[in-house]
């Protein structure tokens, strides 16, 4: 109990005195999976959408996989990454190894599934006329795609939080792909490891409750946007 | 609106790719060396008096020699001289330097159920192992686990299975599971006083020269692997051994424990 109270008090102290290190932690932590869940939903509705109207042959399968996707384990994206982006991998000459980008890449691979498979059930899930109507009323495509979006924004937006959920909390593949390096890929989850590792249990808490925090912030606002009325 | 999402993501990609800075090195070392605070001290003024930026990852001498053997890092600080002598034998090493020592300290738990607190140390390990006390492991291939293991094979028997309990993991944790579980291990003196405040262990076994730990500095070796940034590893490993930085690491930790974590080695 004394713990939970000195981490509350750590984290207090933490934000009050804007800890240079715990800013840079938190910062990175959201240029990463922020970048992250953009690139995701910038290629994953598009391609969920696409993938909700279509009819072809071996669809369900396709589904499947990415479904399928939405449950690997991070680490195990972690590890498969860092293959690819050892020096003497395939993309070693990238030098993304130990860098914030990797990261992101990563964590793309991570959300990307979770974002195109609930796009493909939120458009899916709407009136099949919708689609007939609004091109009856001369929309091209890009307007096709507004209206079918906005109008699945519920689970859309749904969508997008459980994507940013995915990857703002995993540590696995951070740890594997960033290394966990002091000032350069330190984020949120692998620095509460590394401190609870060290035995400084108040500031692994106060990290923890931070991140609480600030998910739950973000959360609050696409909320806000997903209920709109 | 599209595009500055777009131009955001690119953002976040080209810097890397472009500006892969070959000021950066990379060193694998110990989980003792940083779980202990002493890089902590030593990387940040590496990097002001260099050019350098130094990318740690405190991995386990195993997985640091095996990014080694792949040329996947540029410098090692790790301990486990068998190995570390195969690695160089084999050509993928170079300029293999003692950089400090500590030795490895038994600890147990306070109330030592198998009243071990004082005997010499194959004698110690002899009564775990008829006391059938838990004793908890690395188990993951680090100079720490080498080195214990090797002690079973001195004693000539190993803990039954059910109490044998490997952790896979740094020392830092597998210390707090040892301490949890009030079992024994096998543990570096640095890692344990840095943590000795968040523990109800205490050392049990101390001082045989079998329980020396030599840490060394070694550069991959770049006519192996192209790679690697040999100026860089050898402008790390240069500091590591300088005057200078043996007595930072003569002096790390006594403010803080009342003693040295780690005795320095260079010539």
């Amino acid at each position: 109990m004394d713990l939970i109270i000195g981490g509350f008090k750590e984290a207090l102290n933490l934000l009050v005195h804007l800890d240079r290190e715990s800013l840079s932690i938190t910062l990175r932590s959201l240029l990463v999976s922020g970048s992250a869940i953009l690139i995701s939903l910038l290629i994953g509705i598009p391609i969920g959408t696409l993938l909700g109207l279509s009819r072809f042959p071996g669809k369900r399968i396709i589904v499947s996989l990415i479904n399928t996707g939405m449950g690997v384990p991070p680490v195990a994206v972690g590890l498969a990454v860092t293959l690819f982006l050892w020096r003497s991998g395939p993309l070693g000459w990238m030098n993304l190894l130990y860098t914030s980008t990797g990261m992101v890449i990563a964590q793309v691979i991570i959300s990307l599934p979770i974002v195109t498979g609930i796009s493909v059930a939120a458009i899916q899930n709407l009136n099949p006329n919708l689609c007939l109507q609004t091109l009856s009323l001369g929309a091209n495509k890009w307007q096709l795609f507004i209206i079918l979006i906005c109008d699945a924004r519920l689970p859309i937006l749904a969508a997008i939080m459980a994507g940013f959920g995915s990857v703002i909390s995993e540590v696995g593949a951070v740890m594997m792909v960033g290394g966990n390096i002091k000032g350069h890929t330190r984020v949120l989850t692998t620095a509460i490891v590394t401190e609870t590792r060290m035995g400084h249990f108040n500031m692994a808490i106060a990290l923890c409750i931070i991140l609480l925090v600030i998910s739950f912030l973000i959360n609050l606002i696409l909320t806000y946007v997903q209920q709109k009325r | 609106m599209r595009f500055i999402l777009v131009f955001i993501a690119v953002l976040t990609f080209v810097p890397q790719v472009i500006f892969a800075s070959p000021k950066d090195i990379i060193l694998a070392t110990t989980t003792s060396t940083q779980d202990s605070g002493l890089l902590d001290v030593l990387i940040p003024i590496f990097e002001k008096q260099s050019i350098y930026r130094v990318k740690t990852i405190a991995v386990g001498t195993g997985e640091a020699l095996a990014l080694g053997r792949r040329g996947e890092v540029d410098v090692l600080l790790v301990h486990s001289p068998k190995d570390e002598m195969e690695f160089v034998e084999s050509g993928l090493g170079i300029n293999r330097r003692p950089v400090m020592h500590n030795d490895f300290v038994i600890v147990g738990p306070k109330d030592d159920p198998a009243k071990i607190k004082g005997k010499a140390l194959l004698s110690a390990l002899k009564f775990i192992i008829s006391y059938k006390s838990t004793f908890i492991s690395r188990g993951d291939n680090s100079g720490t686990d080498k080195k214990e293991k090797n002690l079973w094979e001195k004693v000539g028997a190993k803990p039954e299975k059910g109490v044998y309990i490997e952790t896979g993991q740094g020392m830092g944790e597998t210390l707090r599971i040892a301490d949890q579980k009030m079992g024994y291990t096998l543990t570096d003196r640095g890692t344990y006083l840095a943590l000795k405040e968040t523990l109800d262990l205490v050392i049990m076994a101390e001082g045989n020269k079998e329980l020396f730990n030599p840490y060394s500095v070694i550069e991959v070796n770049p006519a192996k692997f192209p790679k690697v940034h040999s100026s860089g590893a050898r402008a790390f490993s240069d500091f590591i051994v300088s005057p200078e930085v043996q007595e930072i690491i003569r002096n790390f930790g006594k403010e803080k424990f009342g003693q040295s974590l780690f005795f320095p080695d260079a010539k």
